[in-house]
């Protein structure tokens, strides 16, 4: 097989997003099975060996972040991932790998979008932010995941695939042609042993240490990640903003469920309720001013969100107030556990948004 | 364990020692030139670490070693090694030396870790990568309590020890049995090479020196695991005058983590 393939085929998202990384160059990969991530794991452990590359069975979550930030530490493409639970043990090491400015990608196959402030927030310790981006489809993801590797490196930072049940299991018919997003700096930072004795060898850590000084600058380094983060927020805000320059009902949602958002939209459009759809691809750095521009000249702002309101803080934080913001999502209950449940229908959307438009109350549970 | 007759190393001593090293970096001449360093006066690890970075570099390897460390009193260790290095969280080193050695196997990959480091925060990780057979050298630097946080019991503190959170002395009934990890990581089959050694004397740090070059020769041939503990002092953390230190760890702390090797080229050595 090719890795670079520009034919289309019919593939899951699991394995649309693996050929996607190994077309970027990730050489490494390490996991722990969990559904609904583990087919991508599996799709590395078929794939890297034949690449040249590795795949390791981690004996955790944690020692697979572990290792993908030794193979990352070297310079090379590597990535991670898990859902949930998992991601929530790599937690710590996410914040280590920030503040170590290690380019890494992880793949966050969420269980619905209940862990929007984990990924968004960071759920480690200390002050560090990583790029989030949330495909809606498996296209996109394809795109996404290659985007991911670029600006890992470019900004040298990890970035996580905010994807879902859906994106995992759903089979497209995709191409995975290897990207080309522009030249990179060089990977001086790098640690491959050659500068040891040189009085000039490398050390890549997360508290700023440098070689042969004594102590730390905690100013300086600190200093240097805030001002990174400032100009990653400048410049790497992605979203999709579609029919919003008429819209008296402004719908925000990301992920897969903004494609079902999409459909209510047409059908309210046709009743002739005015409505636009405001997707985040980027989750941080948040679209803000897109979405202030999008939500201009709106009555209300309705937030569609698989959980029991998270994304909704930073819609109001972007407004500050100047649209009235109503939630008509809901936490999810579908019977397996794995946010795949009620809300993925266009009518029942469109139904909240109806009320929602209408000022009637909206409400929060979904009973699959 | 080692075999008495097993010959120690000898430094020649009819020239005086040219280019004991030949690292020429800012960083590390202090340590190796002048024993310089920025730890407690009396701790074991300066010790340790010199023959490390020695044994490297009579390998050879200095331009081909990446160390990845873990955190506590090695932090400040960073700035004694002009090696390529990875500082990793507690527990960690050895999964992100992993990562490292799968993409530059021609590499010399090492973790350096305390013992609250590996056998308390990371025992899974050290005893999953010796599983795995990974082709990689953890160095244990055992002085049996977390030194840094200002002298706390860990897994491996022996029984009786004074600590500050085992104040009448570790005691079995209510702090459990110290974890001899060296002979628990020789039964692995993924090890090849297994060795406990101190710096309490001059014997001990030629011995050092041997059981690490071994344990480094093995992970070139491409052996599988090799784990190399070194017992150190912490007159610091035990609340002993410095003077002590040595005595102290030879009686007590080596008493129950006996020096030696426990196994060499995949075989186990029997007591
Ligand atoms: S606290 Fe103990 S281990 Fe740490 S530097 Fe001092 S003597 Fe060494």
């Amino acid at each position: 097989m090719n890795v670079s393939t520009t034919e289309r085929r019919l593939m899951e998202g699991s394995e649309a997003i693996a050929e996607a990384a190994i077309a970027a160059g990730c050489r490494f990969f390490s996991g722990y099975p969990m559904t609904p991530f583990t087919e991508v794991l599996e799709c590395f452990a078929k794939r890297l060996p034949d690449e040249g590359g590795a795949c390791i069975n981690a004996e955790s979550e944690i020692e697979a972040i572990g290792q993908a930030w030794g193979a990352a530490a070297t310079g090379a493409r590597a990535a991670t991932g898990s859902t949930g639970q998992g991601l929530s043990l790599m937690q710590e090491s996410m914040s280590e790998i920030t503040r170590a400015e290690i380019p890494i990608v992880i793949f966050n196959m969420a269980r619905g979008q209940g862990d929007y402030f984990q990924a968004t927030r960071g759920g480690g310790h200390g002050d560090y932010r990583h790029i989030v981006l949330a495909p809606q489809s498996v296209g996109e993801a394809v795109e996404l995941t290659q985007l991911a590797f670029h600006l890992a490196d470019k900004w040298r930072h990890p970035v996580v695939i905010y994807g879902d049940y859906l994106i995992a299991h759903t089979a497209e018919a995709v191409a995975t042609p290897k990207i080309d997003f522009g030249s990179l700096p060089a990977k001086d930072w790098a640690v491959d042993g050659s500068l040891g004795g040189s009085g000039r060898s490398r050390n890549v850590n997360p508290i700023g240490m440098e070689k042969g000084s004594k102590g730390i600058d905690p100013n300086g380094f600190w200093q240097n990640l805030a001002d990174k983060e400032d100009e990653i927020l400048e410049a790497e805000q992605r979203y999709e903003a579609i029919d919003t320059d008429d819209a008296d009902l402004l719908i925000v949602a990301f992920g897969t469920l903004a494609r079902f958002a999409h459909a209510a939209m047409r059908d309210l459009r046709a009743e002739g309720i005015k409505v636009g759809l405001f997707r985040p691809i980027s989750l941080w750095p948040f679209p803000k001013e897109a979405l202030v521009k999008a939500a201009e000249g709106c009555s209300k702002v309705a937030v569609l969100e698989q959980n029991a309101g998270q994304m909704i803080e930073d819609v109001q934080l972007s407004l500050l107030g100047s649209v009235p913001v109503v939630p008509i999502g809901g936490i999810s209950t579908d019977g397996a556990g794995f946010g795949i449940g009620a809300l993925l229908d266009s009518d029942l959307i469109a139904g909240r948004a109806r009320d929602a438009h209408a000022g009637r109350p909206v409400p929060r549970g979904v009973v699959a | 364990m080692t075999d008495p007759n097993d010959p120690l190393r000898v430094i020649p001593t009819d020239a005086p020692p040219v280019g004991a090293c030949r690292q020429t970096g800012t960083s590390l001449p202090p340590l190796t030139l002048m024993g310089e360093h920025d730890l407690c006066p009396g701790c074991g690890e300066p010790l340790a670490l010199r023959q490390i970075l020695d044994a490297i570099d009579e390998m050879g390897m200095s331009q081909r070693a990446i160390g990845t460390i873990g955190i506590g009193c090695y932090t400040a260790l960073t700035s004694l090694m002009d090696i390529d290095l990875i500082q990793a969280l507690h527990g960690r080193a050895p999964s992100v030396a992993t990562g490292a050695k799968r993409m530059l196997p021609e590499n010399l990959v090492f973790t350096l870790q305390g013992d609250g480091d590996m056998v308390n925060e990371g025992l899974q990780e050290v005893i999953h990568t010796a599983a795995r057979g990974e082709n990689v050298t953890c160095i244990l630097l055992n002085n049996g309590v977390f030194g840094e946080t200002g002298g706390h019991m860990t897994a491996t503190t022996v029984l009786g020890q004074r600590t500050k959170n085992s104040i009448e002395g570790r005691d079995a009934g209510e702090h459990g049995y110290p974890i001899l990890i060296g002979d628990l990581l020789a039964r692995l089959q993924g090890t090849a090479y297994c060795a406990r050694a101190s710096v309490h004397d001059a014997k001990g740090v030629h011995r050092t020196r041997r059981f690490l070059d071994r344990a480094f020769e093995s992970q070139m041939k491409g052996q599988g695991f090799s784990f190399v503990e070194i017992l150190t002092m912490c007159p610091t953390g035990w609340f002993l005058p410095t003077a002590e230190g040595p005595d102290y760890l030879d009686q007590e702390l080596g008493a129950v983590h006996e020096v030696g090797e426990l196994k060499k080229d995949g075989v186990l050595i029997e007591a």
